[in-house]
């Protein structure tokens, strides 16, 4: 057991440390996210920025234009990138969720086509799996896909879709054996988000702002070489998908985590503290070094047989669960003024918007419910309630 | 960053497991014939030469069996504060210690040396009489040291407060013991118990508590083990580390406890069943010395307070 870096990862964290204190540029420093990812090109453009310098996809295999280096690196990456307030790259979706589903089922040729363009954010993907009828239990998707000879024709509604108003591709779970119920006769198809019958409509939620959408299907035509993995087979590929988001999602998590309890305590300096408030702070810095090392434990296990350990599977609830109490605490320390939005408030409204946004953190990605119940029953053993 | 043991340390954590759960009681002759006193103990003083992260997995291992032996009080709290002579008693398995830092000094019933700390140093406390007092946790007796006088010199109290994270990092392992062992019987027993025609832990009211004692106990795990590196490493974290670590450690065995025997329902409540056992020691180790408000205290004023935090 070696809690400190391997000389090589040492000399990668202080090569990137640098890198980012040269090239992050002043605007995007403290980005709000949200969003605000998608206001002009500063963010898009920094994602290009890192995919020249070799920060995208850093865990990938060379081939197909990634770094082919171990998982430490990515949470490296990751927790250094937080820590200097950079954004997000604008490809989340591609590098953690669509290349990877690529690269474990896609042929030859999907590979080459989709690949290299996601890695600079020269493409942006989307995400088409929840739909209003099919959340939680996304086995319940009803979006069609009607085979008519040479392409698939999709009909129907997802939601909760993030970047798909500016996006080129979506990955898309469809229904296409219509006699078929729950996991049977899926296909996960990628759709051309240009193509004739796409509609993307903004949702707009609690923050006021619209990071997600709806994406309506009418008629779209999609060519069969889009079909990623087997035709009735798109449940073991969306599987992939969901394993990966879950993989490194949790060091991303814990990395914003710690720069929002790092700005707590800032805060508490600046407008003090009472007693309680003192010890609930302290508690929050325990709980989050706690979900640190835990992320460690589990990316230690995730290096050694390539699976994420079972103690990653609760980074994310906890990671949620951590962040609405860190958010509502700060509205504590902030008082009467915790109630001013925007530049009427202080720090431009930053607290009031994380806080309002954290109510989604238990909902997105895996409701605390689900999670729970994947616990209980894939890591405790318990029968299943459903 | 590598969280993973040796096989060698895996391999004492398998005897170890085997061990204490066939002896509730060991001897301290048992425990040095295993060489389980002297884990860091110097080769020359005739110990094994290892570390903290050995001691680790068995003050784990101990909790989880809920042992009862001086070991914490004599390798947890005090053994770098003994000189090379006296560490090689222990090792021996010649002597076991606990140090009466405060009025309740704890494992007098089967301690042989006691210390005491006064003005700058610590020392051996000579020609006292010892009173074992009725104690909560029947494993890890408390008492009180009557009389006796300072005898030979140990340390500087300049090391108390390495001590201190020390004792502290130890009771948080044990902790996670006590509190993986509850929730191993709570899941055996929801899978067997049957009501309405079905194992209980299908109901979610059941098995999702539980499944937050999971992730309770997993993030406290983290936790202890990071405090034992630092302590390990003498890393300058060790103090801060162990104060996390015992505060949250103690929380999460007592709530696992406690979340144990409302899923056992009614036999959860009797004196016969090992849950009442695990929970009082739990609770001994979150009242020892410092409580977790006390202890976030200190944390929030290492945050808050200091130059540079």
């Amino acid at each position: 057991m070696d809690l400190r870096d391997t000389r090589d990862e040492e000399a990668f964290r202080a090569e990137l440390r640098a890198w980012l204190g040269a090239n992050l540029p002043e605007e995007l420093r403290a980005h709000r996210g949200g969003a605000a990812r998608f206001d002009g090109d500063a963010v898009r453009n920094w994602s290009r920025m890192l995919y020249e310098a070799g920060y995208s996809g850093l865990t990938w295999p060379k081939e197909y234009g990634g770094g082919g280096k171990p998982y430490s690196y990515q949470a490296i990456f990751l927790e250094e990138s937080a820590l200097a307030e950079a954004p997000q790259h604008l490809g989340v979706i591609g590098l953690g969720m669509a290349g990877p589903t690529i690269i474990a089922h896609g042929t030859e040729e999907q590979k080459t086509r989709y690949l290299t363009r996601l890695l600079s954010a020269d493409e942006i993907w989307c995400q088409g799996f929840s739909e209003p009828d099919a959340g939680s239990d996304l086995s319940a998707v009803r979006t069609s896909a009607r085979l008519e000879s040479d392409c698939f024709v999709v009909d129907g509604q997802k939601v909760w879709s993030s970047y798909a108003h500016i996006a080129d591709w979506c990955i898309l779970v469809t229904r296409s054996d219509p006699g078929s119920v729950r996991h049977a006769g899926l296909t996960y198809l990628i759709i051309d988000m240009a193509s004739p019958g796409v509609e993307v409509r903004p949702l707009r939620q609690i923050t006021g702002e619209a990071e997600f959408n709806e994406i309506f299907f009418t008629g779209v035509e999609v060519p069969v070489e889009n079909v990623l993995g087997d035709v009735g087979g798109g449940w073991q590929v969306a599987m992939t998908t969901l394993l990966h988001e879950r993989g490194t999602l949790g060091f991303s998590l814990t990395a914003t985590l710690e720069v929002a309890v790092r700005k707590l305590i800032e805060l508490a300096g600046e407008r003090g503290a009472t007693p309680v408030q003192r010890d609930a702070i302290a508690r929050e810095w325990i709980e989050l070094q706690a979900l640190r090392f835990t992320a460690y434990r589990s990316l230690s296990v995730m290096m050694k047989t390539g699976v994420p350990g079972p103690e990653g599977s609760i980074l994310k609830l906890q990671w949620s669960e951590a962040n609405q109490r860190v958010t509502k605490l700060a509205l504590e320390l902030l008082g009467p003024d915790a109630q001013l939005l925007a530049d009427n408030a202080p720090y431009g409204g930053f607290w009031q918007h994380q806080q309002l946004r954290s109510r989604g953190n238990t909902i997105e990605a895996g409701t605390s419910e689900i999670l729970r119940g994947i616990v209980a029953e894939r890591v405790l053993g318990l029968p299943r309630s459903r | 960053m590598d969280f993973s043991f040796t096989p060698e340390q895996d391999e004492l954590r398998t005897q170890a497991r085997a061990f204490l759960s066939t002896h509730r009681e060991p001897s301290w002759a048992a425990l040095a014939e295993l060489g389980w006193t002297g884990v860091s103990v110097s080769e020359q003083a005739g110990g094994a030469g290892l570390g903290f992260l050995e001691e680790a997995i068995l003050f784990e291992e101990m909790g989880r069996a809920l042992t009862h032996a001086p070991y914490w009080s004599t390798v947890g709290v005090l053994l770098p504060a003994l000189p090379p002579e006296l560490q090689a008693e222990v090792a021996s398995g010649e002597a076991s210690w606990t140090l009466a830092l405060g009025p309740l000094v704890s494992d007098l019933d089967t301690a042989t040396r006691v210390a005491i700390v006064g003005g700058d140093s610590i020392r051996e406390l000579d020609g006292f009489e010892r009173e074992v007092l009725s104690t909560n946790d029947e494993t890890r007796p408390l008492g009180v040291v009557v009389g006796g006088e300072a005898g030979r010199l140990l340390a500087s109290s300049d090391v108390l407060p390495r001590l201190r994270a020390r004792s502290f990092t130890a009771l948080a392992l044990e902790a996670c013991g006590v509190g993986a062992r509850a929730l191993e019987l709570a899941i055996e027993y929801v899978k067997e118990r049957e009501q309405f025609g079905k194992p209980i832990g299908i109901y979610q009211a059941v098995s999702h508590p539980l499944a937050t004692t999971y992730m309770e106990l997993e993030l406290a795990r983290s936790l202890a083990l990071w405090a034992a590196w630092c302590i390990a490493e003498d890393d300058p974290q060790a103090r801060i580390a162990a104060a996390a670590a015992k505060a949250l450690c103690a929380e999460a065995a007592v709530a696992a406890c406690e979340r144990s025997i409302q899923v056992h329902g009614g036999v959860g409540f009797t004196w016969e069943h090992i849950l009442h056992r695990l929970y009082k020691r739990a609770l001994w180790i979150q009242s020892w010395e410092a409580s977790g408000a006390q202890l976030r205290s200190e944390v929030a004023t290492h945050l808050l307070d200091t130059e540079g935090a």
